[in-house]
């Protein structure tokens, strides 16, 4: 789950990272009394959206003189920001966080993340701040500074001092960097987080750290234990149907083409999305309806594909291990007949009761196309949709 | 011969006594699995499924022998659950449950690592020696004696790889799904070490998906240890980036993790690779006759 810039610094500041101070605006008529609030006459604005690169998409501006905050704050709120992230939708700008300039002297990157190969939290560093770590890794793996973490005793201080030294800190922001990545460990482990970053973590001309940009990803796996994180997440941000889908705890995630899926597990489930593509199609979406899939969950999951406007054909790939596939077909059976059917269906039950799920499905009188094999079916529906276009 | 479990391994299930715990332990039996016993703290004392309920792993291992256990609790008390089995010394734990909180996993391994226990998992089907030994959630019939080994990150895509194989009377040694989660508890690497030296073994089949670098480390490592006849098939070639694509572990992060650059570390590495989950049969085969002309040769 992903969290908003605002909320991540809220976090952060908690555990003793210093952050500027900022006013949230969600409506054109709070600016005045957030700038007044923050003091000034120049503020910098920023669009409160789940992407990275909102700098170049539009979604930071800097403004001088009250007349051109607000006319900014108007602007920006409602707004869809179209990022290199996002896709041709965009993300909705529904808040905007308002502060003021900070005076940079130098930026760095901060950030803690799961290594996978390692087992361990990583703490990474980089003088290079502002940019992507992975572009910067890319291109000088050596101007990445990494400190493992060991799970049993946390970050140590040496490994903040390793790291502050190679930043180039001095002073006050040399004493400030441990406390700083220390807090940034304790809130990775506190909050169950996948990601954090701060990016700038920006060095004033004063000499002090300022942390003024804040990612931060919560762990799924980790919300039944995170009530708070939980109840700041932002539907908003998410792609309708994917926030349905979710309801009834099937994996849905739309994608460009017009072919719609439906597969019990999520390997076999990308791996139809590549068969789709190998017999010359675009798959529309990504759906598992589980392991254990239920007649409830495929009329759901079955609905959700159909109300999808791109979709002119819809393949099932269904391996019945513990779940039946005639149980399987009813619900499809149920689905279909429920919200009416007006593009070609093919689908393929293999497994438990797949000859029987098939008989279900051919008797339904229902425009259904049962296949055998896994390529065989891919095929059938690309054929069906080029048919349907000729 | 085969490779983890066999005829002779003895097996516990933890969260026996629940749903998930009770239908499979009922379908482990039927297939002729040895199940020994079960724990549900609390229920100590009872009888289940005709076979002794405890309430702690340390109980059941002293009183029945298990040396391998597979968990069916829920993912809030999963790391309690594994500690528990490697704390009373068990062999192998097979961790079925799917959505454990990724920090739980990794104090779990470093504890793990430090005991010997294996764990296979979470978020996995199980690991099964066809004809002797099913510990997990897969449909037992698919499967069929024989000599490829296969190792695999996903559920169904696992038994599209079996079925395919049983089609073409090649049959498994051993199949073992090491799970979809970012922090598994066994590799491929251990996995394909262990067909290597296992006798039963005369190929491997590995399926892999975006994410991560398990597959790009195991191309690594066949190059270097792997002598027997490998085929992969990665899922997710149309895999957006950014994406969680269901299994946790399954997301292209920075441009890293694609399928694209696991395809081409393995071929590198000299697997026989397919880009179709309908022929993973035939590239096992492939790779079988690959080696065949290479020997013949000599």
């Amino acid at each position: 789950m992903n969290l908003h810039e605002y909320q991540a610094r809220t976090l952060l500041a908690r555990y003793g990272v210093p952050v500027p101070p900022f006013r949230l605006v969600s409506a054109a008529g709070e600016a005045e009394a957030a700038l007044s609030a923050l003091g000034g006459e120049r503020w910098a604005i920023k669009a409160q959206a789940h992407t990275g690169g909102r700098g170049k998409a539009g979604g930071v501006r800097l403004v001088e003189g009250r007349d051109a905050a607000r006319a900014a704050i108007g602007d920006m709120l409602g707004m869809r920001l179209v990022t290199a992230q996002t896709g041709p939708a965009g993300r909705p700008v529904n808040d905007l966080l308002v502060e003021v300039p900070t005076d940079i002297a130098a930026e760095f990157y901060l950030g803690l993340v799961v290594d996978r190969s390692r087992q361990r939290m990583v703490l990474m560093a980089s003088r290079e701040g502002g940019v992507d770590i992975e572009t910067v890794a890319a291109r000088s793996p050596e101007a990445v500074l990494t400190a493992v973490i060991d799970p049993l005793v946390g970050l140590q201080p040496y490994q903040c001092r390793e790291l502050a030294f190679g930043l180039g800190l001095e002073g006050r922001a040399f004493r400030q960097f441990e406390t700083v990545a220390r807090g940034l460990a304790r809130a990775f482990r506190e909050l169950d987080l996948s990601l954090v970053e701060i990016n700038p973590l920006v060095l004033t001309r004063s000499g002090e750290l300022l942390c003024i940009d804040a990612k931060m990803n919560v762990d799924d796996n980790a919300l039944f234990r995170q009530a708070e994180l939980l109840a700041m997440r932002d539907p908003r941000q998410e792609e309708p149907r994917e926030l349905r889908a979710r309801e009834f705890d099937l994996n849905y995630i739309a994608l460009e083409g017009d072919i719609g899926c439906m597969v019990n597990g999520a390997g076999l489930a990308m791996a139809t999305m590549d068969l789709i593509k190998l017999a010359g199609g675009q798959p529309a979406n990504f759906l598992d309806v589980g392991g254990t899939a239920t007649r409830e969950r495929v009329t759901e999951a079955f609905k959700i594909i159909l109300e999808d406007a791109q979709v002119r054909g819809v393949l099932v790939n269904i391996f019945g291990g513990i779940v039946r596939c005639d149980i399987i077909a009813e619900g499809i059976i149920g689905a279909v007949a429920d919200v009416g059917i007006k593009v070609p269906v093919v689908v393929r039950l293999e497994g438990t009761n797949a000859e029987r799920g098939r008989e279900l499905l051919e008797s339904s009188g229902l425009k259904i196309a049962a296949a055998r094999g896994l390529a065989e079916a891919a095929e059938r529906v690309v054929a069906a949709l080029r048919e349907g276009a000729a | 011969m085969s490779v983890l479990v066999n005829r002779e391994t003895r097996v516990i299930c933890q969260g026996f006594t629940g749903k998930q715990g009770t239908f499979h332990t009922e379908q482990a039996l039927a297939y002729g699995t040895r199940m020994v016993g079960g724990v549900t703290p609390g229920k100590g004392g009872q009888t289940h499924l005709g076979l002794p309920v405890f309430d702690t792993v340390r109980e059941a291992v002293m009183t029945t022998g298990a040396d391998a256990s597979v968990i069916y609790v829920p993912a809030p008390f999963c790391k309690d659950a594994i500690l528990e089995a490697a704390a009373a010394g068990i062999r192998l734990i097979v961790c079925i449950t799917e959505g454990i909180p990724t920090l739980d996993m990794i104090e779990v391994v470093e504890v793990l690592r430090a005991t010997g226990a294996r764990m296979i998992g979470p978020n996995c089907p199980g690991i099964i020696t066809p004809g002797e030994c099913k510990i997990g959630i897969m449909p037992g019939a698919i499967h069929m004696p024989g000599s490829v080994g296969i190792v695999s990150r996903s559920g169904t895509l696992t038994y599209e790889a079996v079925r395919q194989t049983t089609d073409l009377a090649l049959g498994q040694s051993t199949c073992i799904g090491i799970g979809g989660d970012p922090i598994p508890g066994t590799s491929f690497i251990d996995c394909l070490a262990l067909f290597e030296d296992d006798p039963a073994t005369d190929a491997i089949l590995l399926v892999g998906e975006i994410g991560g670098a398990a597959e790009e480390e195991a191309a690594e490592y066949i190059r270097a240890h792997v002598s027997k006849p490998i085929a992969a098939y990665i899922a997710g070639v149309t895999a957006p980036a950014g994406r969680r694509m269901g299994h946790a572990g399954a997301i292209i992060s920075g441009g890293a993790g694609t399928a694209a650059g696991k395809y081409a570390a393995l071929e590198a590495a000299g697997v026989v690779t397919t880009r179709s989950p309908a022929t993973m049969g035939d590239a096992i085969r492939e790779a079988l006759n690959r080696r065949e002309r290479v020997s013949g040769g000599r």
